[in-house]
């Protein structure tokens, strides 16, 4: 039976997840999950993930949410086209880059955070919606000053050397929202500029794009 | 007794973080003996260049082991994990390692980045002091719920089983923070209470708590 990856074309969480099945060369069904008319927040999809977000992945009688967690799943059940070296240290590497956004940047940019009620009750008070940009840039701009050190060492043509590992699943969702609706000049981050360069030559990442899936407008369904 | 101390794992921690919390329970479980190193997060020293160059974010945990420097407690517990293997962390079933992931990271990345210190201050500077505990308590009710849904299949005597394993260490502290910073009502959350009770009777979590540690003030709020 088929895996089935529900998603949102714009969840940079999930794009994580697309670039892994595809890296791994894992067929999968992609479910939509209508967000904008709160899908997310049904009781059928709360069974899935009870934090009401995507991503969630079905293998089987297997259903698991977050998209670290999801990446260490497949990583451990297909071992094939392997995300993590065998390397200690780079694992380590691996596990401290794809935090530093899945922890440190992402949850504060995390659209639904800034569109809740709650968020611009508290965020929204100190100034107009559009000036939740700064707070959002901020985040992602220590982020990435501190992937650029993190990474400066041992950065080969990917992030943590020469074949595409975890935390280019992380990083290349990460660039490609920053740099397309968050409004970051990337000439500031010239490795990751240099990495995002060689991403979009990956057939596994440019299908991965949000305006490569099936419920983007890009695409027209 | 000079050898042992140079090659003896360091631990920059604040006692009252939790993500440290977590790695110095997991240090604590694998029975490897390390050197506390403080950093006073109230004073500032997360910005001394010389910190900076251990984390460039400025965050504590940083675990030096010899030639190896890793931040972020999620990395340092899977590093852990892999060099020092006794004492294991994950499961072997797949699905239960996968909870075991997908527990702490409804910790890791959807409760505690909302609480850290810098967030929080933002908050009370910027909308009005205190309201960073309202900000505080949405995200962690919000994620103690999902925990408690996520948790009822699995739960045994800890929170993935009868065993400790990778949810509990970031369970534990999250916790513990919750009830002593930020007044949680647990009321509504009988698992992780019942979790959080048998935590109390571990040596290995209740050394690692904020008040023995050997920075903590003397006068901290325990849990009571």
């Amino acid at each position: 039976m088929v895996m089935k990856l529900y998603s949102h074309y714009m969840s940079s969480c999930t794009f994580r997840v697309r670039i892994a099945l595809r890296l791994k060369g894992l067929d999968h069904e992609y479910i939509a999950v209508d967000m904008i008319n709160g899908e997310h927040l049904t009781d059928e999809f709360l069974k899935l993930n009870p934090l009401g977000m995507v991503p969630a992945l079905v293998d089987g009688d297997i259903i698991i949410a977050d998209s670290f967690a999801i990446l260490m799943y497949l990583e451990e059940k297909y071992p094939e086209h392997p995300l993590l070296p065998n390397d200690f240290q780079k694992r380590a590497l691996n596990y401290q880059a794809a935090n530093i956004v899945s922890s440190n940047i992402q949850p504060l940019q995390n659209p639904r955070i800034q569109a809740s009620r709650k968020f611009s009750m508290y965020i929204g008070k100190i100034s107009s919606p559009d000036e939740m940009l700064p707070w959002t840039q901020h985040h992602i701009c220590r982020g990435f000053a501190a992937l650029e050190k993190l990474l400066a060492n041992c950065a080969g043509k990917y992030a943590t050397g020469d074949e595409v590992s975890l935390a280019d699943c992380f990083i290349a969702p990460q660039v490609d929202a920053a740099s397309k609706r968050f409004k970051i000049d990337m000439n500031d981050y010239p490795l990751l500029s240099r990495l995002y360069k060689a991403y979009v030559e990956l057939p596994a990442f440019k299908d991965a794009m949000p305006e490569n899936q099936p419920d983007s407008p890009a695409v027209g369904i | 007794m000079g050898d042992s101390s140079t090659s003896k794992i360091k631990l920059y921690s604040f006692y009252r973080s939790s993500c440290a919390c977590r790695v110095r329970i997991a240090l604590n479980l694998k029975g490897i003996d390390y050197e506390y190193k403080a950093v006073n997060l109230f004073q500032g020293e997360q910005f001394s260049p010389d910190f900076l160059k251990l984390n460039p974010l400025g965050y504590v945990p940083v675990l030096v082991d010899g030639e190896t420097t890793l931040a972020d407690s999620f990395a340092i517990l899977m590093y852990l994990e892999e060099k020092y293997p006794q004492y294991p962390l994950l499961p072997e079933d797949p699905n239960k390692r996968a909870i075991n992931y997908q527990a702490a990271n409804i910790v890791c990345s959807s409760i505690q980045p909302f609480q850290n210190l810098a967030v929080l201050k933002y908050i009370d500077e910027n909308v009005g002091s205190g309201e960073s505990i309202h900000w505080a308590l949405t995200h962690i009710n919000k994620g103690f719920a999902a925990l408690e849904k996520l948790l009822a299949k699995y739960a045994g005597k800890y929170a993935t089983g009868d065993e400790v394993f990778l949810a509990d260490l970031f369970l534990a502290p999250q916790i513990q923070g919750s009830i002593t910073r930020f007044n949680i009502d647990m009321t509504s959350y009988p698992l992780l209470l019942r979790v959080y009770k048998a935590y109390e009777e571990l040596s290995a979590f209740q050394d690692a708590m904020p008040e023995k540690q050997p920075d903590a003030p003397k006068d901290i709020k325990v849990v009571s």
